[in-house]
């Protein structure tokens, strides 16, 4: 599944999602292309095991007289079930973290026009980043939506290019705010991608704009 | 790679204690035995409050989640895999998903599970050089200059500000590209 991809996550990703520090919308770029890359997923095994070093070195703070009873009453009150494995994806485009967020597979997506041909939907997370899906048709650029900070855009569906490379299914592009970059679908398959930002978008105030940069495509 | 290969300089007494670990987690799993988990508590749950508070956690809150994540370990002994992470590991990752949960009250989007078909017994070997790996990581953390490991440890406390992040894509990547770097890559080769 995972031989094609070209473009992976960067350590500091990796690292991030490890400790849990990521905003909520990075955390599901990163869990949705760690769904699709076994490379990608044993280093973010490595960051985690050196989390567990970290914490065994963090030293140890006293606990609260009768923790260990309280713990175990808590247990008492539990369900005896034992959880059970999420089964694997057996159909469709997005890996299963993706799916939880929009409620099912690509069908589910309800989508909305942003110009230019282009649609997306912005799912909800905690605020701290904004994440959505593009569906941008094939042969046509990604409007320029004026992100600052850090992008992150993991390819579902088709493939871009930019003046950096292509990036296929899988394949995932992180781009600073010091990278003027315009992502072009390839011709043949409409192109559907997983965006993040850590700043808000500007979509609105940019449609006129994005409206003139299609007239010539 | 020879999986039950001590590696030069390796605590002997360290990683035998990460056998007891896996050994106590497995008769929580099976036997629901109370002092096995009373042994996992005492050596955990105090580590597990300290990384809460350093990561900002008040005591109270850290206590409470402390608990829980305890409880959940208990729940979920039946998915530990030694051959695939040390118990270090897996309760870190427990108690980061925890805090997220009940601490900062996010959501967790979580990497779907691997088909991996009916669950082997799995490997010794592969477990006791894991643990081993991971006790080598553990060593070259603590090996590093000081300074040098606690940036890294304020990564995993969500310590480090945005600048200090931004500026280093960063001083804690760069000092995990020496021994740690060796330390993990040997890891991976195991948990391959």
């Amino acid at each position: 599944m995972t031989t094609q991809i070209k473009h992976h996550l960067t350590d500091a990703l990796l690292m991030g999602y490890a400790a849990g520090t990521l905003p909520e919308g990075f955390s599901l770029v990163v869990a949705t292309h760690v769904s699709l890359c076994d490379d990608c997923r044993a280093r973010l095994a490595e960051y985690e095991a050196l989390g567990g070093e970290v914490m065994m070195d963090a030293g140890e703070a006293e606990l609260t007289d009768g923790s260990l009873e309280a713990t175990l009453a808590l247990i008492a009150g539990m369900p005896a079930a034992a959880p059970v494995r999420k089964a694997a994806r057996t159909a469709g485009i997005f890996p299963a973290p993706l799916r939880d967020y929009v409620g099912g597979d690509k069908d589910a997506v309800r989508w909305r026009r942003v110009g230019g041909g282009v649609r997306q939907m912005v799912l909800k997370t905690d605020g701290a980043s904004t994440v959505r899906l593009l569906h941008i048709p094939a042969g046509v650029a990604v409007p320029d939506h004026g992100h600052s900070g850090t992008e992150l855009t993991l390819v579902l569906q088709g493939a871009f290019r930019d003046e950096t490379a292509r990036f296929g299914v899988g394949d995932i592009e992180v781009a600073n705010d010091d990278l003027e970059h315009t992502p072009v679908a390839e011709p043949g398959e409409d192109c559907i991608c997983l965006a993040a930002t850590d700043a808000p978008l500007r979509f609105n105030g940019l449609l006129p704009r994005i409206a003139q940069r299609f007239v010539g495509i | 790679m020879n999986g039950t290969r001590i590696g030069a300089g390796m605590n002997e007494e360290a990683v035998s204690k990460r056998a007891e670990w896996v050994a106590e987690i497995a008769a929580i799993r099976d036997h629901a035995d109370q002092a096995a988990f009373a042994a996992v508590f005492r050596h955990f749950a105090p580590r597990v409050k300290a990384f809460l508070m350093k990561s900002g956690a008040s005591p109270d809150m850290a206590e409470e989640c402390t608990q829980d994540v305890m409880a959940t370990l208990w729940r979920k002994a039946g998915l530990f895999d030694p051959a695939k992470a040390s118990v270090s590991t897996w309760i870190f990752t427990i108690a980061r998903n925890r805090q997220i949960d009940m601490i900062r009250k996010q959501r967790r989007p979580e990497p779907e599970e691997l088909d991996w078909g009916p669950e082997p017994e799995p490997d010794q070997d592969d477990a006791i050089a894991l643990q081993q790996e991971t006790e080598q990581l553990g060593a070259a953390l603590q090996a590093l200059p000081e300074k040098q490991r606690i940036l890294i440890e304020r990564a995993y406390f969500g310590d480090l500000s945005h600048s200090e992040i931004a500026e280093e894509t960063g001083l804690p990547l760069g000092t995990i590209k020496s021994r740690i770097r060796l330390a993990l890559e040997r890891l991976r080769h195991q948990m391959r």
